[in-house]
């Protein structure tokens, strides 16, 4: 194979560490259908090609180029088939999911071939001079629009951010690709610890509905009760630094300045405070409930629906009036 | 052991930052100027690395403009030996390449044994600058570690993904990021402070190490817009007085909520 539409743009796929597709990919397929032919590398164990090739197709991959994995070497495996996949397809852009992996093999390789990048993106677009890229920053205060001066910009998209989806494609034409290994030192992956057992609650990057705890909560045990909410409406759950510090709930829940930044449909804070810098990573949701017993609460502020009171009265009985209304 | 530790000077996420319109940068007047805490931290531990190794010598490096330079002495009252702070009129708005091409050759130039770096930055939030080095530098990676041990030859730590940890090592040189699940750092105490103010800090422009700056032959990348969002208000508030659930379920069953 060795034409590629013009329009091409070069998609990493996310593959995680226990070898299947990640959630971000339909959103990162969905994001390159918008400025051109996706066309996805796919950067996996050789026995699992097939099986995730197909699986980026339904996404809207077209055209997947495949690589070995090697598992054992941090990071560079995966930019050398970057460079690679590049090389061959002179794609208009570069786009990677902006995960801790995806941002890495995403910036090794803007330096390695003096790209321009273009991060933690909201969306991407083609104008008139090329491709842009959309980004909410300081906590969602402004918004962005950043370009390369010329050339193909590399750009991480934000989980969860994009919720255009591609057609999904039946037959893709998929082919291995040739790379030829940098030798670049790579740190050495020893083991690798999953987190808790995958729960049936949603993902809290793209989650339509967040219910997050703050330290109003007082323990871990108690921390169920945001559990609970989250579980009546469907929605995922977040919590505050504070909580996280406090050993409530593991640090992937975080919300804020340097957590996750969600801009969820609602999002419920129980018992935070709203600190800037947790505002900082939800206040582009569409609703905001808040319930604190401080009515001086900042979180008031931003609050469309907002309860003073403590939240181990008001919530059960929030859980009790909405499964008597499902009933 | 020679470690260079990376910091960078942000607008105080405490306060209101804002972002000049017309160039899409940080409005430096808006709010204070403070070290990134996530800094304060990798700096913290590379120190509590030098309390059981007094032979360690630590660097501090930033890219940054002038008046960073009051930043760079309060770094430096918590500790360090020196510091090299690269500040140049052209370096102003320079994207991530740029900044990592500049702060790879300043770290060619004063060596090391190992770069510590934040995890992100709270302006710039990219999180990509550390691993951008390590590929410059053509030295081992381990970026986001959330706990990390150094040895005389090697640095090891525990690596945190959306995913999981993984346990990543590697030999001397290395390139490290850690995140903000690292221990507070200490106060400077009033003989750190003394001390800071008679540390050697070089200042190097970019022509010092020998990078254009102003190169239109590579791809940069540029702000072509900025606009600000416009504030949130306040909605209803209610204070529990026995049905505040109740209230609350209604209110999101009407908005089709729940
Ligand atoms: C660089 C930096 C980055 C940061 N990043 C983040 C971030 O990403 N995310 C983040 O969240 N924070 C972040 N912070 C921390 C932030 O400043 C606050 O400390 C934190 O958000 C406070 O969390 P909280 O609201 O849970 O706790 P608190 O501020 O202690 O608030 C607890 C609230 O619970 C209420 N409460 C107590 N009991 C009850 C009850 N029974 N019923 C109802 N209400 C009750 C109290 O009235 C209070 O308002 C950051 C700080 C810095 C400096």
């Amino acid at each position: 194979m060795t034409d590629f539409p013009a329009d091409s743009v070069l998609v990493l796929l996310e593959v995680t560490p226990d070898g299947a597709l990640a959630k971000t990919n339909a959103g990162l397929l969905g994001a390159a259908t918008g400025i051109g032919s996706p066309v996805a590398l796919l950067v996996a164990p050789a026995d699992s090609h097939a099986t995730l090739a197909q699986g980026a197709a339904a996404l809207g991959a077209g055209t997947v180029l495949t690589a070995d994995a090697d598992p054992g070497a941090l990071i560079v495996p995966i930019v050398d088939a970057l460079a690679a996949a590049s090389e061959l397809v002179h794609p208009v852009a570069v786009l990677a999911s902006h995960s801790v992996e995806g941002r890495d093999a995403a910036a090794r390789f803007a330096a390695r071939t003096g790209a321009a990048v273009s991060v933690d993106a909201v969306a991407v677009e083609r104008d008139d001079e090329g491709i842009v890229a959309h980004h909410s920053v300081f906590g969602g205060a402004y918004t962005t629009v950043s370009a390369a001066t010329f050339a193909a910009p590399v750009v991480t998209v934000r989980q969860g951010a994009v919720d255009a989806r591609a057609e999904p494609v039946a037959t893709p034409a998929v082919s291995a690709l040739q790379v030829q290994a940098s030798g670049r030192p790579a740190a050495a992956v020893e083991s690798f610890e999953p987190l808790e057992a995958a729960s049936s609650r949603p993902d809290l990057r793209g989650a339509a509905k967040v219910v997050s705890g703050g330290r109003g909560l007082g323990s871990a045990d108690k921390f169920a009760l945001v559990d609970q909410l989250a579980d009546a409406l469907g929605a995922a759950v977040g919590a505050s630094r504070a909580a996280v510090d406090a050993g409530y709930i593991p640090q992937s829940h975080q919300v804020g300045q340097t957590g996750v930044s969600v801009s969820p449909q609602l999002y419920v804070a129980l018992g935070i405070s709203g600190a800037i810098q947790h505002k900082a990573g939800m206040q582009t949701a569409k609703t905001i409930v808040a319930i604190n017993k401080d009515a001086d609460a900042p979180i008031f502020d931003i609050a469309d629906f907002g309860v003073v009171g403590d939240v181990f009265t008001v919530v059960p009985q929030l859980i009790a009036a909405l499964e008597a209304k499902s009933k | 052991m020679n470690i260079v530790v990376l910091i960078k000077e942000v607008p105080d996420t405490y306060g209101d930052r804002a972002l000049s319109l017309e160039t899409g940068l940080a409005d430096r007047e808006a709010v204070d100027a403070v070290l990134d805490e996530v800094d304060e931290r990798a700096l913290e531990a590379v120190l509590a690395y030098a309390d059981e190794h007094p032979q360690t010598n630590i660097v501090l490096m930033t890219m940054a403009p002038e008046s960073a330079m009051a930043t760079v002495r309060k770094a430096l009252a918590l500790g360090a030996s020196s510091a090299v702070h690269i500040s140049d009129e052209l370096l102003l708005g320079a994207d991530l390449t740029l900044t990592a091409e500049v702060l790879a050759a300043a770290l060619k130039r004063t060596g090391f044994d190992l770069v510590i770096a934040g995890e992100k930055s709270t302006d710039g939030s990219a999180g990509m600058l550390p691993a951008m080095l390590a590929e410059l530098l053509d030295a081992p990676q381990l970026t986001s570690l959330s706990a990390v041990t150094i040895a005389d030859d090697r640095v090891a730590g525990t690596r945190s993904t959306e995913y999981g940890t993984a346990t990543v090592s590697a030999p001397l040189p290395a390139v490290v990021s850690l995140t903000e699940a690292l221990p507070a750092a200490r106060i400077a105490s009033f003989k750190g402070v003394m001390a800071a103010k008679k540390k050697p800090v070089e200042t190097l422009t970019a022509a010092d190490l020998g990078v254009d700056a102003e190169r239109y032959d590579v791809p940069r990348s540029i702000v072509v817009s900025a606009a600000e969002r416009p504030p949130r208000a306040a909605g209803v508030k209610i204070v529990d007085e026995g049905d505040a659930g109740t209230q609350l379920a209604e209110y999101l069953i009407a908005n089709r909520l729940a």
